[in-house]
């Protein structure tokens, strides 16, 4: 979470910088949630599909930093080769999947990989996950991928962040359920409910969900309740979220009760979160010195085909 | 025996389950029914686990082939008709196209695409959709128009390892008949001379061939033209050298297709040809398309929509006279 936050700001700033191009999308806010998944997932083993603000899981799910660095900042090193920027990155064959901007869309394709791996004999204590927005599940590709996930009964676990606003539309304009959670049953999957700023609960609640899906209990949905605590990217300023909702329970920082919650345990000390922020910010520094050292790709020698057998290429 | 292009179509399935433990098939009413055209019929008993019936829901069906694929198995989707998969659009377009050259994982996945019309499937069981699918990067489209290409080109497109979108023609299923399925294979990004001539080439693909051969055979009796037909049998990738060569020898060009007449194949047909070979034309060379209307029910209608050998002949003669 700590990582996340350090290397979304340093991101922040490099996009206001102008080094960045495209956007910078933040997870701020969204980190006790997309940690809790991440962490409870296995590299090599699980499938996961991150969305925007999923740096925190991405990271807890062991991605690179420099995978990171070198995607934003367009390297030709980087997993995507600045062929896709931002948030759009992934490395498939190791589980990581590279979200596109549909949203929704992700939903089927992780189910995909759990009926590959059914077939392979390979799903027994495999999970697929994925998190979307509240604005998402008003798509068809989120309905029809929840309902195939729920069919086929596989181990996935699907989280909604619901922080209030899809990019600057409320919940109100958004769906009329009371709550998201409620259309769990109607696909036939487990629900849970949890607050998103409440770092204990999220570990626990989304944990206990990851474990479900693995030992066979089929798909489970997660609604987490939270406010982004950000634009929707660095671009909005974000001057639709009401003041009062700031201010509420939601407004709360997710990284703050972390630390107030560990401390309060007596799982951590003042100066180990000192030093687990010094050493974040090291790293962070560190990834964006050699990303920005790297060369950018050369459309020169660029492939100029999105098919991968020559002999299928328009000549 | 004979066989027909349906036939071509299942039995190249079933080799390719039988051969291949990574292919398997998705798609609606696919399983114990097999099939709406019956082209899986018989396949879930003899590949339990890998004939698999999907929900009405065609976008979840091509993000489960795309995450099938990514984890190294090479799904053929079955979408009942073609005109169904605006629904998978998305997913085709964006996620499967897009995949190889983002990420560098390249997915095998074939969706098979019932198209064109016959009598009275009325505006949404006719539709031809190659032209709208070339458009995008990254999918590879092919038009088999005999019941060989339909058996090898599905081989050929299921263990290829990009995305192809194999359009079969649903007027063709079972009155095209062979002797077997196999013989005159050709690689995909091949076109084929199937009638050879030296006054005017047609270029086409899919049903058009058959409809342009008959249009062919009227006007060898009617004045003895010879017209050559070419069948591009891939619309991406196209043969371009094929089509400029049989210009070469003819000098006149007829583009023509069954699909809506804005854009599409037959413009990119007559673009190319234009470009690399304006000096070898002797006529401005002409298209021919279904009408720019949604493909009306009634067969009176739908016979007058489409190109047909009475149409084709006429745009032939004002060709041949220019």
């Amino acid at each position: 979470m700590l990582r996340s936050r350090t290397l979304e700001a340093k991101l922040s700033s490099l996009y206001k910088a102008g080094q960045i191009v495209g956007g910078v999308y933040l997870g701020k806010g969204q980190e006790a949630v997309s940690a809790s998944l991440g962490a409870n997932l296995i590299k090599g083993k699980d499938v996961f599909a991150p969305l925007i603000r999923d740096q925190a899981g991405r990271t807890a799910f062991g991605e690179d930093l420099l995978d990171v660095t070198r995607t934003y900042l367009g390297s030709a090193n980087g997993p995507m080769k600045g062929r896709d920027g931002n948030i759009h990155r992934g490395r498939p064959k190791e589980g990581h999947l590279a979200m596109i901007s549909h949203l929704g869309a992700a939903v089927s394709v992780v189910g995909g990989t759990l009926m590959a791996k059914r077939m392979k004999g390979e799903l027994e204590g495999a999970v697929g996950a994925t998190c979307i927005g509240d604005g998402a599940t008003s798509t068809g590709a989120f309905h029809e991928g929840l309902n195939f996930i729920a069919v086929e009964k596989l181990p996935m676990v699907v989280i909604i962040a619901n922080n209030q606003f899809a990019y600057s539309t409320p919940n109100t304009n958004q769906f009329a359920c009371e709550n998201l959670i409620d259309r769990a049953v109607g696909y036939g999957m487990q629900g849970h409910s949890v607050n998103g700023t409440d770092f204990m609960e999220c570990a626990s609640t989304i944990g206990d969900a990851v474990q479900r899906a693995r030992a066979g209990e089929g798909p489970q949905l997660i609604e987490a309740k939270l406010l982004r605590l950000s634009g929707h990217g660095e671009h909005d300023d974000a001057s639709y979220v009401p003041e009062e909702l700031r201010e509420g329970s939601y407004g709360k920082d997710c990284l703050e009760v972390a630390a107030t919650q560990l401390l309060e345990a007596g799982w951590i000390k003042e100066e180990e979160i000192r030093e687990l922020k010094e050493r974040a910010s090291e790293e962070v520094q560190e990834a964006v010195a050699i990303a920005q050292k790297e060369p950018k790709p050369n459309p020169f020698t660029e492939i100029w085909s999105a098919i991968s057998t020559p002999e299928l290429r328009e000549l | 025996m004979a066989v027909t292009y349906i036939d071509a179509i299942r039995e190249a399935q079933y080799e390719l389950l039988r051969d291949n433990p990574d292919v398997f098939l998705y798609g609606q009413d696919i399983g114990k029914f097999g099939g709406a055209f019956k082209a899986t019929k018989g396949l879930q008993e003899e590949f339990p686990g890998r004939v698999i019936d999907a929900p009405i829901s065609e976008d979840a069906m091509i993000g489960m082939a795309v995450g099938a694929a990514i984890e190294g198995m090479k799904p053929i989707v079955e979408m009942q008709f073609a005109d169904f998969s605006s629904v998978a659009f998305n997913q085709i377009v964006n996620q499967a196209a897009t995949h190889w050259f983002r990420t560098g994982v390249s997915i095998p996945m074939t969706v098979r695409l019932p198209s064109g019309g016959t009598a009275g499937s009325g505006p949404f069981h006719s539709q031809s959709m190659e032209g709208i699918y070339a458009q995008y990067p990254g999918l590879v489209v092919v038009t088999p128009a005999t019941v060989h290409d339909a058996y090898h080109m599905l081989k050929q497109s299921a263990l290829a390892a990009d995305p192809v979108m194999y359009c079969e023609h649903k007027l063709l299923y079972r009155w095209l008949k062979a002797d077997c399925y196999k013989g005159d294979e050709l690689p995909i990004g091949t076109a084929r001379i199937t009638r050879s001539g030296k006054h005017a080439t047609v270029v086409t693909y899919s049903a058009m061939v058959h409809e342009a051969v008959k249009a062919a055979e009227i006007l060898q009796k009617e004045g003895g033209w010879e017209i050559e037909v070419v069948d591009l049998r891939s619309i991406k990738p196209i043969d371009t050298n094929t089509v400029l060569a049989s210009v070469a020898r003819t000098g006149r060009l007829l583009a023509l297709g069954e699909s809506f007449p804005w854009g599409g194949v037959s413009a990119e047909v007559i673009s190319r040809v234009v470009a690399d070979g304006f000096h070898l034309l002797d006529a401005p060379p002409m298209r021919l398309n279904a009408k720019d209307t949604p493909v009306p029910y009634s067969p009176k209608l739908w016979a007058a929509h489409r190109p047909t050998p009475e149409s084709i002949c006429i745009a032939l003669r004002n060709l041949l006279a220019y």
